[in-house]
Order: structure tokens, then sequence, then C-alpha cells
């Protein structure tokens, strides 16, 4: 048997950071990222935080975000003749007003998970007579993969190659949270993937405008611990605020410029709705003029009803950082990952399937 | 909306859920164990057991479907404390499956039972028309007998017991991604199917009555496996992630799909726990057998909370471990 008491690194940083917060006082911390919250919870990173610091989840779980008429629009895909809707695993369960697209499936629809869109490219080409639709989701980690995969399906003329786009942003969503200034957040875990594709610098505007110090962070316990303790050090320096980078590993201030410019001959920004909160100008992506022919929605004319948000379901103030998931009267109760209410119950990377499957604050000390 | 769903053969919750709602009440079952006991009239005791075998790529790193047939029916015997004797194959064959494939894996399946020491007595064959059938899919049952003195339950669990895992994990559900994905991780990972007769025998040889329980944490991997522990006997176990043997090959894969490997399904180990005072015999029991050289005490069971697993974290946090909810699937991001 082992000690049980964690490596060096690890202990040295929550010691540093119980030192900083006695004298910041309580603090709310926001992890934007699906990821983040997973691995909070994976490496059992609250157990190691004094009780001051409170960690909320924020609006980076790309499933979580997915508008319910989004989801919709892809079950109908799904449904209509000699279509092939292509996925990544993590959609597959988010609970549509009728239907998921795992339920759709077992009713008859043809529906197949994927690891890339190039794959669903792939099999657009060796089912000619099918028309294949990728639903497009995730943020700017996922997009420049499905604007470098739309570049190949021009290359190669495959014309049986469709997508439904809803990719997001994250940085207008974190100013729109800032704007509405409800979720009170002291400071901000800024996500490490899409920081390597974007980089640091379009998340000036925070300490900039709003005064809130945020750091990039990677995915081990150690990177968000001192990525934590890099925010408390900020709250307490008298100098200019900048946007920190622990995960100086992957992410430069310019980003990767390569993956950015496949974004934006692709794509253009447009107004998207979040799930939970509500329409973001210019946060989602849409296809560029010369692109439209591959969009799903026009080319397969589906056009679906707007549809009330589940009742009770808190997941818009989980995503806006108002509520923690035990809040919710339907968390646990109507609410599981077998049978999710709201989309955060969904994902693998939603906060509440985090809180359900890892404890939550169970397991402190 | 009222189906079934392929999370109900993911081998957890919601396939024990099915099991206990859909099964066991019209056929009268009352453990959920993979093999039956049953004892002769002389005093001896049979153990029998069924699996069926629908796993796609049919031929992945270091394994196929035929190997895992015979292997997976072994492996659930000897979980009984049973020694397998007879194995009977059932195949049902899509409509213009190749029959080169077909010799492959049939051989496998031969060289599998050789290498176990079990002999195939009885098959069926059915083809399905083209499109009604994944290619090929095995089933096997298999029989074995219990020895005298072999009591095994998840009943004889105590506090205190050490919680032993007998080689590195997420191999095969590795191995099989890989191949279905298309993605190379490096370094490459091998499946890990492999018949666990023999080391069950030298783990009961070594730790005789103090062995409480065995099972091959195959799908729902090591947390689903462990959290039967902990309601079956309701009490808590308690493993340590450092001590818990992950390949990098696996670590990093999983890194990129964002998957567990706590999770992830196993073919050739086993968990074990044992009462403390022969926990260090059979360790180095299990570590002198071929395929448990890189066996870990990785835990032990504690008395509160009862019916959950604690894991300590490797940055020295702790959180609970719970049973798969559905399948495992790839993250977007």
């Amino acid at each position: 048997m082992g000690t049980g008491g964690g490596d060096a690194r690890t202990g040295e940083l929550s010691r540093a950071i119980a030192g900083l917060a006695r004298r910041t006082g309580p603090v709310r911390l926001m992890e934007v990222c699906g990821t983040h919250t997973v691995a909070i919870f994976r490496h059992g990173i609250r157990s190691l935080l004094p009780e001051g610091i409170t960690l909320l989840s924020g609006p980076g779980c790309p499933v979580c975000v997915t508008a319910l008429k989004d989801v919709d629009t892809a079950v109908a895909a799904s449904l209509a003749p000699g279509v092939v809707l292509a996925t990544f695993g993590d959609m597959m369960r988010v609970p549509g007003s009728r239907s998921s697209l795992y339920e759709a499936r077992a009713e008859g629809a043809d529906v197949r998970v994927v690891y890339s869109p190039m794959e669903a490219l792939r099999m657009a080409e060796e089912n000619p007579r099918l028309t294949v639709v990728f639903f497009a989701t995730g943020f700017e980690t996922t997009s420049p993969l499905v604007a470098a995969t739309l570049g190949e399906a021009e290359k190669r003329g495959v014309e049986n190659f469709l997508v439904h786009p809803v990719h997001k942003l994250v940085p207008p969503a974190l100013r729109a949270l800032l704007e509405a200034g409800e979720a009170a957040v002291d400071g901000f875990i800024l996500p490490g993937h899409v920081s390597a594709v974007i980089g640091s610098r379009p998340y000036g505007f925070i300490p900039g405008d709003y005064g809130v110090p945020a750091v990039v962070t990677g995915f081990e316990a150690a990177d968000i611990l001192e990525g934590i303790l890099m925010l408390l050090a900020d709250m307490l320096s008298e100098g200019p605020l900048r946007v920190g980078v622990q995960y100086t590993r992957a992410v430069r201030e310019e980003g990767n410029p390569r993956a950015v410019a496949f974004i934006e001959e692709c794509f253009e920004p447009e107004d998207a709705h979040w799930r939970g909160i509500g329409t973001i100008p210019r946060s989602g992506l849409g296809l560029r003029e010369a692109l439209r022919h591959r969009d799903a929605r026009t080319v397969l004319s589906l056009s679906v009803p707007d549809a009330p948000e589940p009742r009770g379901c808190a997941c818009g103030e989980v995503l806006r950082g108002l509520k923690v998931p035990s809040d919710c009267p339907l968390f646990g109760k109507a609410c599981t990952p077998r049978r999710p209410v709201g989309p955060c119950m969904v994902s693998s990377e939603g906060s509440c399937a985090a809180y359900y499957r890892y404890g939550g604050l169970v397991a402190r000390g | 909306m009222d189906r079934v769903l392929l999370g109900h053969g993911s081998g957890g919750r919601l396939m024990h859920e099915l099991i206990r709602l859909s099964f066991a009440p019209s056929f009268g079952l009352h453990g959920l164990g993979d093999a039956a006991v049953l004892a002769e009239e002389d005093g001896g005791r049979l153990a029998l057991t069924t699996d069926s075998y629908v796993v796609s790529p049919l031929f992945f790193p270091g394994g196929d479907i035929g190997e895992l047939a015979v292997n997976g029916t072994v492996n659930d015997l000897a979980m009984a404390g049973a020694r397998p004797l007879y194995l009977t194959a059932g195949f049902i064959i899509e409509e213009g499956f190749p029959l080169e494939d077909l010799a492959r894996v049939v051989d496998s399946m031969a060289r599998a039972a050789e290498a176990a020491g079990v002999r195939v007595v009885a098959g069926d064959t059915k083809v399905v028309e083209r499109g009604k059938g994944d290619g090929l899919y095995v089933n096997t049952a298999g029989v074995g007998r219990v020895p005298p003195g072999v009591r095994l339950s998840p009943a004889r669990i105590r506090a205190g017991d050490g919680i032993l895992v007998s080689g590195p994990l997420g191999r095969h559900g590795v191995a099989v991604m890989a191949e279905r994905t298309g993605l190379a991780f490096e370094p490459a990972v091998l499946s890990d199917t492999a018949p666990l007769a023999g080391l069950a025998d030298a783990l009961l040889s070594a730790g005789g009555e103090g062995v409480r329980i065995m099972r091959d944490p195959t799908r729902g991997g090591l947390a689903t496996t462990l959290k039967e522990f902990a309601l079956e006997s309701a009490l808590a176990m308690r493993v340590e992630e450092a001590l818990l043997p992950v390949p990098p090959g696996v670590r990093g894969a999983c890194e990129l799909l964002g998957l567990d490997p706590f999770y992830v399904a196993n073919e050739g180990i086993l968990v074990a726990v044992v009462a403390p005072d022969v926990s260090e015999y059979v360790l180095e029991a299990v570590r002198g057998h071929p395929l448990g050289a890189e066996a870990v005490l990785a835990g032990r069971v504690l008395e509160e909370p009862g019916e959950m697993v604690l894991l300590a974290t490797r940055a020295g946090g702790s959180r609970l471990m719970d049973m798969l909810e559905g399948e495992q699937l790839p993250r977007i991001c």
C-alpha cells in the first residue's frame, strides 16, 4: 500500500494556494471548459482546495450548450430517407424535445458515431447513394477539423456530404456572462485546447474591460492547481492584469494561425442560441456563401418548431455559474445520466454528470 | 420510449437494470455472477456459463473474436473458482462472410482452447441473410468443476481485506478502439486477451479460503467491478490511483479520446479481494505467474462509506468511482 499522500508538486501547490487564499478571502473561480470540469473531479482537486475557493462550471461544454432546436434538427435529418447522420459520440444521448439521436437510432434512423469529421467524409465517398450529414458541434477545437474536411469535400467533389453546423465561440460567451454580471466570478480558468487554437489574445477583454484575472490552464492536476495559484496571485498583485498562460507547452499568445485560417476560410460569425443561456451575438459559426450548398438545413429543408426547455431543469443557471448541480431540484432524482433531463447531465463533460459520477463535494478531505 | 438501447449491452448500470428487471424475475435469478455454480448430488459442484461475442472489428491488435470467445468463457468459469473443462461454440454467420476469415477465427479458437486446457465438444451454425448480421457472432458456453474448499462470494468480503489487481488496465478496450477509429496510438496497445484459469488457480492455491472473490473486469472496467463488490458486500472499496497500473499507451489514448481508463474493458486481468493475512502470499503467487507479473495490491476494503468506491488520486485528492452508465463515448474536444 502507498501512503495516499499524493505527489510532492500537487502538495506544494495546494499549500501555496491555501496561503494566498487566507489573504484573498473567499473567491469564486469559473472553469470555462468541460474538460477542466471533468479533470477537476477526476483528480479530486476540490478536496485539495481550502474551503473559501468555490469552483463553478462555465458554458464550455459543447454538448451542454447545443440548442434544443439544433438537436431536434439533427434528429429530423437522421429520420430523412437516404440520410446517414454522423456525429461525435457524446451528442448521442442529448435529449431533444422528442427524442435523442440514440433513441432515434433505436427507432430505425441511421445514426453513426464517428471520431473525426474526415471519417464522415469517407463514409460519404463509400456510400454514393446515401447523403451523409455531419452534425458539426464543438468550439474552436473542432471547427478547424470540420473546415479542413469541408475543404477536402470540395476538392474531391463529394456531393453527398453535408454538415449541420452549430459551432460556437468561447470568447463571446464569456463577454456575455461578464456583461450580465450575475455570476460574480472573481477569476477564470480558461480552456487549454481552445486556446491552443485561438491563442490567449482573444481573452484580453476579460482583465482589460472587466478587471477580472484569467489564466489559460492545462489539464493535469498540477496544471489546474498552478492556474488557480496564478489567479490568486493576480488578485493580490498591484500591477496591471494580463491573461496568464499556465499551459505554455501548448498555448502561444497568437495561437495556431493555420487552424484559425481554416476556420476563417469556411465560416463566418453569426448569432447563436446557447442552450440555457439564450442568443449571444456573433457567438456561432455559419458557413460562408461559397459553402452554403453543404448546409443540411437548407439542402434537406429541415425546419423544426421551437420547443420549450424541460420544466424545472436548472442547466441554464448551472452554465451561467449561478447554481451548482446539487441546487437543481431534478438532480439525481428525475435527472440522472441514465435518464437525463438536461444537457449538463448528458455529456461526460457536463457539470451535473461530473457531480453525479464523481460524488460532487462528498469527497473533501 | 422504452426500447433496448446499445447501452443495455455495455456491461454497466443499464445492463444490470435490464437483467434485474427483464430477466431475473422470469428466470428466478438471484445473483448476477457470470457463471452459475451448481451443486451435484455427490457433493461436487459444477460451474456453467455462456457468453456471446459481437466485437467489431473481428480482428484487432493482439487478438480476434475467436480467441476472445474462448478466453472470455474460460475466464467466467475461472472467476467462479472452477477449473474449465468443456466448451460449446455457436456461430451466427452473415451471408457473404469470407471462408478464409472464418478459418482464421476457428483456428484461433482451437489454439486458445488448447492453451486454456479445455475441449470444444459441441457446436451450432446458423447463416443469416446479408445485412442481418455483423459478419460473425460467436457464442460459447462452458462447464467446469469447482474444487472442494473453494468458496467465493461477495458476502465473505470483510473490512480490512486487500484488493488485488493482476495486471495493467485498459489494454483490450483501447486496442479495439484504435482499430475501430484508425487512430494509431503511441506506444501501440495490444489487447490483453488471455485465459485466466492458470492464474486463478495459482491465486486460490496461495490464498485458500482467504480468497473472498475474484472477477475479471471486462466491459465497464475496474470501476464497475469494484462498484459491484461494494454493492454486493455493502462495504467500501478504496484504491489508490498511483498504484493502479495504466500503460502509457492506454493513458495517452484515453487522454486523446476523453475516456477514463478505469472504465475501459480488459480481457486478461482479474481483480480479487483477499484476507489481510494471506494478501502478501497471494500477491507473490500471482506475480510468479506469467500473466500476473505486474500485479499490485491496489487498496483495501473499508467499513464506511458503505457501497461506495473511493479513489485516492495521484494528486492527493479523493473522488468516487461509480458504475459505467451506458457506453463510454469519446468526447468532442
